[in-house]
């Protein structure tokens, strides 16, 4: 037997005590712990803000820290900076690249970014009399599925060459390349202590980084196809991953594994973004099926559906504060719910 | 006509199918429930003015308002993708109306992973065009697409002429009842890849998913069994980078493995009452569950909220928050001030002051950090430093030896030392105190402090 057959039985091996591991701890399931709660009301959202505005399909959304800012991202090549709260578009960002699939707010307020299948991250300085391109950050040799800011010297990014990489903005270099994935890396969340992240992919794992030491501490399994959303739960102990297989989950971190599935028999169609509320108690997901679908993420029970968009959703975002939930679509319009 | 092969899969199974198989494969089993002999649908052939129509169903939806509505939604999306269809419109949608409707022949079913190229389309509506009924005419925009079309293959469009006479003897030989049911589902297909303008196009891939480092087989056959020598290519795909060097990169996965393995579990039920407690606590902070005060700026057009939540004024609801962590200190401005305020009444200031210069310190530029790291060594740690901090002997060492090559992270073990340290020791009696008590009893109103909060 070869070197590589030995080593893969050794991994099947690990991977089994893991899941016996796992299941050691499995005392109880979320939905029996969660039975004693009062269920969500039912949740009936109405659009409060129209945003019109792009001409073309809408591919990312990201809310300022500031709780009225946005930044948006479409296939017409622009990025558009909304002052959502009175609906006027602060400014318009022309893109070299109109295949931009994410785009990002700087928590500071300074900075923007996007990228997309020019496998670029390109970052501008909105504070600047013209809006600047202050660094274009070229390294990956795949699309850029998503980006996010530390702050306004350092970026993440996912890339469709299955890593995730840490930049420094002053050096246009990868400062730490996270590498574990095997498949396209779709979406990424920071923890809110910001020393790690979550990263999902098309190998149906999801995965947690030390951002610091560029190491992997731990892998999600569960999905059976791609994740192309994920994101942090409050208080970072949980993640909740969307994906392909028409479902979401919740990981919690300290156990190590799932603790709910959110889906549904009459649900055909694969998870595009998700949201979560400020306490985490909704999830607000993206389907392709057009609709935004509103989970209790404690009980696992659908409580409302943000229905409006005549193509599919393809971002959603809650601002910092929690006030509402925009969802953006291909049909080229944002709206603001709550 | 030419026969298609159905998406290959990978010897690994699952993760290599194209993401919308999943959804084709629901879709499907639906419909071989609905097409059942014994409990599906009934299918019939309705008697019409001058003639039959074969092989139909309507809809008639008599449950809950909201079951019905989901019902339809479902419904009208099976059809967006072609599984069944309405027999005289265009426009894929169900509707509770008693519009007959035609389940399509598998043949034609997305999960064939069809890619009509538009010599395809060329030949179907040249052929349309050859058959002299009423019901087959051109609406508006196949003929502006048919128009396009010939302008495209102007120099082959004899070629493709030729194809469409020979299609079209093809179907006049068929009976007349199963020409009606083919010509209908072709009809359906066509409406599916090349949708009535305004229609959205299921078909329409996700840029990321189509750019996808695996790519799933696309059918290459014609429709018509055109030998097509223009044939576009799909996106190119570079072949999945396979493992650059199997045994290292095999042995880091060991390792992984290994750490997840180690790492401490806690229990499902632990984790759980955790979480609930989390959201019991935080849910009357979340605008979803509890209309805040004054109001919602979204809803009320008032921006009061905002204004008041970034004045240093700090309400009581606000104050409570500090005291379900301390990290809900550390994060709100206010917060901060009024834990400051309390150290330095305790003469242990140095301590936050140091944490936050070395927050600080992890977001200025490169240049700056060398000479910053030294400020704060020479403040919070050099032998008689003014503000001296107390550390722990091993993380005194290692900071010792990381100002040597300063970077961002330079101070990390210190600084996780006197977090735990304020967090276990100072945060506790700051939350005791009476000067805490006060502000959240709103018996004091909490003000502005005066002078500007900075690191040293």
């Amino acid at each position: 037997m070869g070197e590589m057959e030995q080593m893969k039985k050794e991994a099947e091996a690990l991977k089994t005590q893991i899941e016996a591991a796992r299941k050691a701890v499995h005392d109880t399931d979320m939905a029996s712990a969660a039975s004693g709660v009062a269920p969500a009301p039912r949740v009936q959202l109405k659009t409060r803000r129209n945003l019109k505005g792009h001409l073309a399909k809408i591919y990312a959304m990201h809310w300022s820290t500031d709780n009225r800012l946005m930044v948006s991202a479409s296939q017409d090549g622009k990025l558009l900076i909304w002052d959502s709260h009175s609906g006027n578009k602060v400014n318009a960002v022309p893109l070299k690249s109109s295949w931009v699939m994410t785009c990002a707010y700087a928590p500071s307020g300074n900075l923007v970014a996007s990228g997309g299948l020019d496998n670029m991250c390109t970052v501008y300085n909105l504070k600047t009399p013209v809006i600047k391109t202050v660094k274009e950050l070229d390294a990956h040799t795949g699309y850029l599925s998503c980006a996010r800011f530390l702050s306004d010297t350092e970026v993440l990014t996912a890339s469709g060459d299955t890593t995730c990489a840490l930049w420094d903005l002053e050096t246009g270099k990868q400062k730490t390349v996270f590498l574990n994935h095997v498949g396209d890396c779709m979406c990424l969340s920071l923890s809110p202590d910001m020393n790690s992240f979550v990263s999902g992919a098309c190998d149906s794992l999801a995965k947690l980084w030390d951002i610091r030491d560029g190491q992997c501490k731990q892998t999600f399994l569960g999905h059976t196809s791609d994740i192309n959303a994920i994101s942090f739960y409050p208080g970072g102990n949980a993640i909740i991953t969307g994906s392909d297989d028409c479902t979401c989950k919740m990981y919690d971190l300290r156990a190590d594994q799932e603790l709910i599935t959110y889906q549904d028999a009459a649900l055909n169609s694969g998870v595009t973004s998700l949201a979560l509320s400020m306490s985490g108690r909704l999830i607000f997901a993206g389907y392709d099926d057009f609709n935004c679908n509103i989970w209790d993420s404690l009980k696992g029970e659908k409580v409302g559906v943000l229905s409006g968009h005549d193509n599919r959703v393809s971002c959603t975002g809650v601002p910092p504060d929690g006030m509402c939930v925009c969802t953006g679509s291909w049909d080229s319009f944002l709206k603001i719910w709550n | 006509m030419a026969q298609p092969s159905s998406c290959a899969q990978s010897s690994n199974g699952v993760a290599d199918e194209s993401p919308n198989m999943l959804v084709y494969r629901k879709m499907e089993d639906i419909i071989a429930r609905m097409q059942d002999e014994k409990n599906g649908i009934p299918i019939r052939t309705v008697k019409s003015f001058l003639s039959k129509i074969p092989s139909v169903f309507s809809v008639c939806v008599s449950v809950r308002l909201c079951v019905a509505v989901e019902a339809l939604h479902l419904g009208t999306l099976m059809a967006a993708h072609g599984y069944f269809f309405p027999i005289s419109d265009h426009v894929l949608m169900l509707k509770d109306d008693g519009t007959f409707y035609r389940f399509q022949t598998p043949y034609f079913w997305p999960s064939n992973c069809w890619e009509p190229e538009n010599t395809d389309y060329a030949v179907y509506l040249c052929k349309r065009t050859m058959q002299n009924k009423a019901r087959l005419e051109l609406a508006d925009y196949e003929a502006e697409s048919l128009a396009r079309l010939q302008r495209a293959f102007a120099r082959k469009w004899e070629f493709i002429f030729m194809q469409a006479e020979a299609q079209a003897k093809v179907d006049k030989k068929r009976d007349k009842i199963e020409r009606k049911i083919l010509d209908s589902q072709e009809r359906a297909f066509w409406d599916v890849h090349r949708p009535v303008p305004g229609c959205v196009n299921t078909t329409e891939a996700d840029i990321k998913k189509s750019s996808r480092m695996k790519q799933p087989h696309k059918t290459r056959k014609s429709v018509y069994g055109l030998q097509n020598d223009i044939r576009s290519h799909s996106p190119t795909h570079t072949p999945a980078p396979d493992a650059k060097e199997p045994v290292l990169l095999s042995s880091l996965q060991i390792q992984h493995w290994q750490t997840q393995l180690d790492r401490h579990r806690l229990k499902m039920s632990k984790v759980a009452e955790s979480l609930l407690s989390f959201s019991e606590q935080y849910i009357e902070y979340d605008p979803f569950f509890t209309t805040p005060e004054p109001s919602n700026p979204w809803i009320s057009d008032d921006v009061t909220s905002w204004e008041l939540e970034a004045s240093k004024e700090a309400g009581q609801q606000r104050v409570k928050r500090w005291g379900f962590c301390f990290d809900e200190v550390l994060k709100d401005p206010v917060g901060r001030e009024q834990f400051l305020r309390f150290l330095e009444s305790e003469f242990s200031s140095e301590n936050l002051r140091f944490w936050l210069a070395v927050q600080e310190l992890k977001k200025r530029p490169i240049r700056e950090v060398p000479s910053r790291v030294q400020e704060i060594w020479d403040e919070f740690l050099a032998p008689g430093a003014p503000s001296a901090i107390n550390v722990d002997s091993r993380s005194y060492d290692k900071t010792t030896q990381n100002i040597k090559d300063p970077g961002r992270y330079a101070f990390q073990d210190a600084q996780e030392h006197i977090y735990k340290l304020m967090k276990s020791d100072s945060y506790s009696r700051f939350i005791r105190s009476s000067a805490y008590q006060e502000m959240l009893q709103a018996k004091k109103k909490v003000k502005p402090l005066k002078r500007l909060e900075t690191a040293i």
